[in-house]
């Protein structure tokens, strides 16, 4: 059982993944609220909005941990999110400070169904690379 | 009886532990919606008189209103008008046998009657067409609401989303909730009756099922009726709910007791924020708005509590108290923008009672005092901010005058449009707003029942498409006066002048919330006009006026299948400016149906074209102004498509259209021509973003005049088919298309926008008329500019002025009047707007329908 780099990556990412697992969970549940009309769009995007590059920046960190510890699978596999997220803050409305979440326009119908499909998407996804992580750790540890 | 001074209790009724209290005052959604109680027997024979049918619409044996079949009825029908004369005779014999046998009605025939666009060249009805009659009883049509206050764009509504998504038409609402009207019945009872799970305000179209319970006909909840409605108090009888006010009528005012407020009503609060930099004192607006001002001083809505505040600013932001007992007005300057704070607490927004002399001596003073400034710089921003913390406490109307780009301070804006650009044929950038500092202050406005208005004055770019946002989502409305100067610009002045005096005296109401709530199964996705989107149904309008609409889309969510009717209510929870809390409500009743034919023979074109401008202008901020109008021009070319593949199955060549959408492309070609939306033709980035504000937030009569303009030839209006109102005789012309073609020198042409009228007259014009009317000799000793029409004794003048002022009855925005020469500079505008006509980057009309056709075959 060696403790390479590549399994302190995998250990580290799985920690992260949890986290990921946690704001994908915090979204759902909040675009849930705005749609029963539980909370008010302002104080929701206010609360939103700062988490947004938190998850962001926490998703490339173990990218580049990924690059660095040279395993390509899974940094192949994390390509497209990161190409999403890319392209996501990209085309976000004009704002001032951080985020994605306009007060205005959060409320259209059309966006509140897409957000609310993106935090179920991507919750899937984070809870299937927590487990790949798992699988991915526990080999390495294992076959060096 | 009316309790204005307690503090509220939100209201029963409402599960759901909702710390926003606006949506608990005016009630919740479906979320706490119970299955229909088990217990109502399946059967339920109501009492003779108490139920309203609910026999499937094609089968009542309506007396169909005829179509307008007026003798003069333009050149496409040959005289000895036939109804169903036409091209197809198969298609109108299968018609009028089915019209025969009672399931077609004849309205529906005759607005499914086949047209082929290529042949027809007269598809205008003389007269601007009413809105078309949704195929309901005639109960129910008598007590429906007008359409000028709530329409919607398929007057027969899909069963499924499947069947209109066949339809190719967009489903949704167009309201003009506050418009002013002239009986209003007003609710003065204690207990407002509401269903108890949707909430929904009794309405016309709700049932007894016996005296003492109803249906609600938007939840179909059975609702117990209480004692206090049984009795009527305009017959003074008891036990006849149904003959109620309330149930009698489909716009109704309740006068809104405690529960309803949040906080005791507000006074009419009246902000005035004033540009005085040198670019502002050069164009003089600030003569004209003291003016106005002064003179409307008494007529501004209000009570005794009304308050008001005027705050100047170029590079520093200067307040006025106007304490009540000090001999004038006295002025202080707050000169750190960075951190504005507010001088004074009390004596800067003040009673206008009592303070009056102090006020009328500040206004005639004030454009005197910044004549001989140098500040160039504007400090919007600040001042904007300090508006807001002066009027956080109470709420009101804010109303900011600026003549410039902002250029210092916070919300600082740069110039973005490149003039080189404006005929581009590409896309046209910069239509969204450059920081979102004027969103944040709007929605900030909005929370604290502030509504901010905007008058933009100015003559260099000003990046409207950011300041506007400062309206926008604080349900205030944009003003825009391109190239004012008073002495440059005389007609901008007076139109800035009459605009203003509309503005200071129109009704208002504040702090106001709307919901629209329709019948289960159709929902509202998207909202369009100034306001804020508080939740899914609920509108958050800080302040209401009687000019501006909405419009929503719906769509169909379950299945309609097991009703005939469905119902939209619109609620408006307002606070008067006398301080009186009150609820309007509007009630809209359609047939459902199930066929594709009778979706396409109920659709209202207007209707449809003002949604789809909307929609379109939506597009082009969220995505690209190519994409937008793609997609207009796929809408006809798929809705048309549909309608043939529905059809029968000839193929005749030709562009076919049903009649109830003949004017569809036409519509469509003139949206495209709009000044919001065109491309190709060189057009000021504000004078787009301000075409597209106005798309968005006027109703829909104007924006049918801004879109499709009205032509009449008025140098020959005769009095024949004329109109007898109170003694004067009103000609009667008939529309004209907008084309060239029609225009001929020999005439004199009115061409009426909405917000602007021309009065083209042709070098060869007769000379009688333009003595008579005009006032001149001769065509030549016209001058250029002239702006209105003497009161001169001749007939023709009598005439022709009866004939305008019946135009302007209605209206509340008296338009700008030009009378264009043939030869004047000022005729490029008025050509503009011949959209039938082909320019160096637009389609002509016919060109559009063969494009059209084009794009169906492939």
């Amino acid at each position: 059982m060696a403790f390479t780099f590549a399994a302190f990556c995998y250990m580290l990412a799985l920690l992260l993944t949890a986290a990921l697992i946690f704001f994908a969970i915090w979204h759902i549940i909040a675009f849930d609220e705005l749609k029963t009309d539980y909370k008010n769009p302002i104080d929701q995007c206010n609360t939103l909005n700062p988490l947004v590059l938190p998850e962001y920046l926490i998703h490339v960190f173990f990218c580049v941990m990924f690059l660095c510890a040279a395993e390509w699978l899974t940094l192949g596999l994390n390509m497209p999110l990161l190409a999403y997220h890319i392209w996501r803050y990209m085309s976000r409305p004009v704002m001032s400070g951080p985020g994605l979440y306009d007060p205005t326009t959060i409320m259209n119908a059309d966006i509140l169904a897409y957000c609310q499909k993106e935090g179920w998407c991507k919750l899937a996804f984070y809870l299937l690379s927590f487990f790949y992580y798992l699988y991915g750790m526990i080999y390495v540890l294992v076959s060096s | 009886t009316l309790t204005g001074g307690d503090s509220s209790s939100t209201t029963t009724g409402s599960a759901s532990p909702v710390p926003n209290s606006y949506e608990s005052l005016e009630g919740g959604g479906y979320s706490d919606l119970a299955a229909p109680p088990a217990g109502v027997p399946a059967k339920q024979a109501p009492p003779f008189g108490y139920n309203y049918p609910t026999v499937h619409p094609a089968y009542q044996q309506n007396p169909a209103p005829k179509p307008d079949p007026s003798p003069s009825h333009g050149g496409y029908n040959p005289p000895g008008y036939q109804p169903y004369s036409q091209p197809f005779p198969s298609l109108s014999e299968l018609s009028s046998a089915l019209g025969g046998l009672g399931g077609v009605s004849e309205q529906e025939a005759e607005t499914l009657r086949p047209v082929n666009l290529l042949q027809e060249r007269n598809i205008l009805p003389p007269k601007r067409a009413p809105p078309p009659e949704p195929n309901l009883s005639n109960d129910l049509r008598k007590v429906n609401c007008s359409p000028d206050t709530f329409r919607c764009t398929l007057t027969n509504i899909p069963q499924t989303q499947a069947l209109l998504n066949k339809a190719r038409l967009p489903l949704g609402l167009l309201l003009h909730p506050f418009r002013d009207l002239t009986q209003l019945p007003v609710i003065t009872s204690n207990t407002i009756v509401r269903c108890r799970s949707c909430r929904t305000y009794i309405n016309p179209f709700v049932s007894f099922l016996d005296q003492r319970r109803w249906k609600c006909n938007l939840c179909y909840r059975v609702n117990d009726v209480p004692d206090e409605f049984m009795y009527n108090p305009v017959t003074r009888s008891y036990g006849e709910p149904h003959k109620r006010p309330e149930v009698q009528n489909s716009t109704v005012e309740f006068i809104a007791s405690s529960d309803y407020m949040l906080r005791p009503p507000q006074p009419a609060v009246y902000l005035f924020l004033l540009d005085v930099s040198h670019n502002a004192v050069e164009s003089g607006y600030l003569n004209v708005f003291c003016q106005s001002l002064l003179d409307n001083l008494e007529k501004l809505p209000g009570d005794t509590r009304t308050h008001i505040g005027f705050v100047t600013f170029d590079s520093t932001v200067h307040f006025y108290n106007l304490q009540e007992g000090l001999s004038q007005p006295q002025m202080l300057v707050v000169s750190d923008i960075d951190d504005v704070f507010i001088p004074t607490h009390d004596s800067l927004l003040v009673n206008l009672k009592e303070s009056k002399e102090l006020v009328k001596d500040l206004l005639n003073a004030l454009p005197g005092m910044f004549t001989h400034t140098r500040e160039t710089q504007s400090a919007l921003g600040p001042a904007l901010q300090a508006a807001y913390k002066l009027m956080s406490p109470t709420g009101g109307r804010v109303s900011v005058f600026q003549t410039q780009l902002p250029t210092l301070g916070a919300g600082h804006l740069q110039s973005r449009e490149d003039p080189n650009l404006r005929s581009s044929t590409k896309n046209v950038l910069h239509l969204g707003p450059a920081t979102d500092f004027y969103k944040k202050l709007a929605l900030d406005c909005s929370g604290q029942q502030i509504g901010v208005d905007l008058f933009l004055l100015s003559s260099q770019y000003s990046d409207l498409a950011s300041l506007a946002c400062v309206s926008k989502y604080s349900a205030g409305s944009v003003f825009y006066y391109p190239s004012f100067h008073h002495v440059h610009n005389p007609a901008q002045t007076q139109k800035f002048q009459k605009d203003l005096q509309r503005y200071l005296t129109r009704k208002i109401g504040f702090e106001a919330v709307m919901r629209i709530r329709c019948t289960k199964g159709l929902s509202i996705h998207t909202f369009h006009g100034n306001f804020f989107v508080r939740s899914t149904d609920l509108l958050s309008l800080a302040n209401v006026n009687p000019d501006s609409g909405f419009a929503v889309q719906m769509s169909i969510e379950e299945s309609l299948a097991d009703t005939s009717l469905a119902c939209f209510q619109a609620a408006l929870l307002y606070t008067s400016s006398k301080g009186k809390r009150r609820i309007r409500v509007h009630t809209l009743c359609l047939p459902v149906v199930s066929q594709l034919s009778e979706v396409f023979a109920g659709a209202d074109i207007q209707a449809i074209s003002c949604l789809l401008a909307n929609m379109a202008i939506d597009r082009s901020i969220s995505s690209s102004l190519s994409d937008a109008r793609d997609a207009l021009v796929n809408a006809v070319v798929d809705c048309l498509t549909a309608y043939r593949a529905n059809g029968s199955n000839i193929q005749p060549s030709g562009l076919i259209a049903p009649a109830a959408l003949r004017l569809f492309p036409l519509y469509v070609l003139a949206l495209l021509k709009q000044k919001a939306l065109r491309t190709g033709t060189s057009t000021r980035l504000d004078e787009r973003v301000f075409s597209m504000c106005e798309l968005k937030s006027q109703p829909l009569q104007q924006i049918m005049r801004m879109v499709h303009p009205d032509l009449y030839r008025i140098d020959n209006m005769t009095e024949q088919a004329a109109l007898h109102l109170n003694d004067s005789v009103i000609p009667q012309p008939p529309l004209l298309q907008l084309t060239a073609e029609k225009l001929t020198r020999e005439g004199a042409f009115l061409l009426d926008c909405g917000s602007v009228m021309y009065l083209w007259v042709g070098k060869g014009c007769n000379e009688t008329f333009i003595r008579d009317v005009l006032g001149f000799q001769n065509y030549a000793s016209l001058p250029s500019n002239m702006t209105e029409i003497p009161e001169l004794q001749t007939t023709y003048s009598e005439r022709t002025r009866a004939f305008i002022s019946w135009l302007l009855e209605s209206r509340t925005f008296l338009p700008a009047f030009h009378v264009v020469k043939d030869d004047a500079s000022t005729k490029t505008s008025f050509f503009q707007h011949l959209v039938e006509d082909r320019t160096e980057s637009a389609f002509s009309y016919y060109e559009f329908l063969l494009h059209i056709q084009q794009q169906m075959s492939k």
